[in-house]
């Protein structure tokens, strides 16, 4: 690991003025903000991420979780993962976020991840994370070594030529479903940003991953209020049945009446480089019979532009059942 | 050889005729890492860390921690996990570093009653907060009862992953858990044995929480 220098500061002003000063808030960032670690130094001890700087975010009074007067849910940033997923609020009416997080890493791993840590949880792609190796997302213009190279778990959806390194995150496709909305603080100011437009796709520039500055501090999320009678499931697959990342998810917050889909949201994680959103299958389910055939037909929707690399064709039809089966789960008697 | 307290510094070369295999390992280490690194158990002022590339010796910081009830106020490299600082700094060596990446659990402690990862966490993270180890849960003489079932289980080969298992077990009779085996194996999944001991730690966990 290389040296660094530790601030603690003591409100968020400080913290982003002091982050204000760095080269670029994306892969590489000689500054950066530390809240549970759990991806930052371990990405450190491999020096994947070497700042020069590291600003612990952890005791500036972002780890609360209110209510917002117009019905919905605050969440700070660095409120634990575990604290979010067991809050009687969350496992009430947000149960997808809660299923999603309890899905992912481990009960010590959830103690220490934060809300805005996960948001920002890079890739496990191997060739990320191994410095000998060529990799755009770590080091642009070197060249992706996945895509003929060890590609199994990789993405099959919004993948480039530069990069098809899967977003890892369970939260996050929790959090597309229920529309977040992500606060930002930065040097001019605040602003919000939804949570679709937050991570980026890779293109040309797969070492920039979301939308943030330099500066940029994510104070909090906030939901929505919850849609009265939706149902709500999170369902992952992976190679073993705990502390695995998803090959395949889904998480579904649908909502019917008199056997008829009136609403839905749905999201796939694993199979992304972002967390995926598919307005494709929400349209084909709203309006429609809550059957098996119409859960097929919206999982071939989600698919459909999907592009599988050299080792990970199966991902495609293990997401479509993934999603079949979710759908099946959300409106089972 | 006499009994020392958890977190006490160790003499060294004193009494060599009686001194264990572990005590020797922990006393050379130690010392080893106080010349290295400039990482020790003492009371000293904060300095600001020096940028990349300069020597270790300077650009240590001043933390305190509350380990097993006790405080200690300590310097290190801000590099430094919580996991050395308790193995190299406090040479309190019941947690165990096995993989370094959050990925078996082996280094589990307690941060404020909370279990984590030592390994992934900067101990200049944790300055006054409360720290629990293996050292702090029971004595030879009076186990804690998850130590005591886990004896009674068999719930270990080679050990190693023990101390990280029993931190874990510990905590989670704490947290939300539901009744069933599928329950506990679910919540002790960061934790590896390579040993194989899961059923058996199941068992010692299962014993523990009927009878707490």
């Amino acid at each position: 690991m290389h040296t660094f220098e530790f601030i603690r500061p003591k409100n968020p002003a400080q913290a982003i003025a002091a982050a204000a000063k760095a080269k670029t808030a994306q892969q590489g960032a000689d500054i950066r903000f530390l809240a549970g670690g759990t991806t930052l130094i371990d990405l450190m001890k491999l020096n994947v991420e070497t700042p020069a700087q590291l600003i612990d975010i952890n005791r500036l009074g972002l780890d609360k979780i209110e209510a917002t007067p117009g019905g919905g849910l605050k969440i700070g940033a660095t409120v634990r993962n575990s604290d979010l997923a067991h809050h009687p609020t969350v496992r009430r009416d947000y149960s997808v976020l809660s299923q999603a997080i309890l899905s992912g890493a481990s009960a010590q791993l959830r103690n220490m991840a934060t809300t805005a840590g996960n948001l920002l949880q890079r890739t496990r792609c191997v060739y990320f994370r191994d410095t000998t190796m060529p990799c755009n997302k770590r080091e642009a213009g070197t060249g992706c070594s996945a895509i003929t190279g060890t590609n199994r778990t990789l993405a099959i959806l919004g993948a480039s030529e530069q990069c098809i390194a899967t977003n890892p995150s369970d939260m996050c496709v929790a959090l597309a479903t229920l529309e977040a909305t992500i606060h930002v603080q930065g040097r001019k100011g605040s602003r919000t940003v939804p949570f679709a437009d937050f991570h980026l796709l890779p293109g040309n520039t797969p070492q920039r991953e979301t939308m943030l500055e330099p500066g940029d501090l994510v104070t909090h999320v906030t939901l929505p209020p919850p849609v009265a009678g939706s149902r709500q499931v999170y369902l992952k697959l992976r190679d073993r049945v705990s502390y695995e990342f998803a090959l395949a998810s889904a998480a579904v917050v649908l909502s019917a009446a008199g056997g008829n889909v009136t609403r839905a949201r749905i999201a796939l994680g694993g199979v992304g480089t972002k967390p995926w959103r598919s307005p494709e299958a929400e349209a084909v389910l709203v309006g429609q019979a809550a059957s098996d055939s119409t859960f097929r037909k919206a999982a071939e929707a989600a698919l459909r532009d999907a592009k599988p690399q050299s080792e990970n064709a199966f991902k495609v039809e293990l997401a479509k059942r993934c999603l079949t089966h979710a759908l099946r789960m959300a409106t089972a008697a | 050889m006499p009994k020392r307290k958890s977190g006490e510094p160790r003499a060294v070369g004193a009494g060599t005729s009686t001194v264990s295999r572990r005590s020797f390992l922990v006393s050379a280490g130690t010392v080893g890492i106080v010349g290295a690194v400039d990482a020790a158990d003492v009371t000293g002022q904060s300095r600001a860390a020096d940028p990349p590339g300069t020597a270790d010796r300077r650009g240590t910081v001043a933390l305190m921690l509350r380990i097993n009830g006790k405080e200690h106020r300590l310097r290190v490299d801000p590099r430094t996990t919580l996991l050395d600082c308790l193995r190299e700094t406090v040479a309190l060596t019941g947690t165990k570093k096995g993989c370094d990446h959050g990925q078996c659990g082996a280094c589990t402690v307690h941060v404020n009653g909370r279990r984590v990862n030592s390994c992934l966490s900067l101990a200049v993270m944790h300055d006054g907060e409360s720290i629990t180890t293996i050292e702090g849960l029971g004595t030879p003489e009076a186990l804690h009862p998850m130590q005591a079932a886990f004896v009674a289980c068999d719930a270990y080969q080679c050990g190693y992953c023990t101390s990280g298992q029993i931190m874990s077990a510990v905590a989670l009779l704490k947290e939300p858990c539901g009744s069933d085996d599928a329950d506990v194996k679910e919540l002790m999944s960061g934790n590896i044995c390579r040993c194989g001991a899961y059923q058996n730690i199941v068992t010692a966990v299962q014993q523990v929480r009927r009878t707490a």
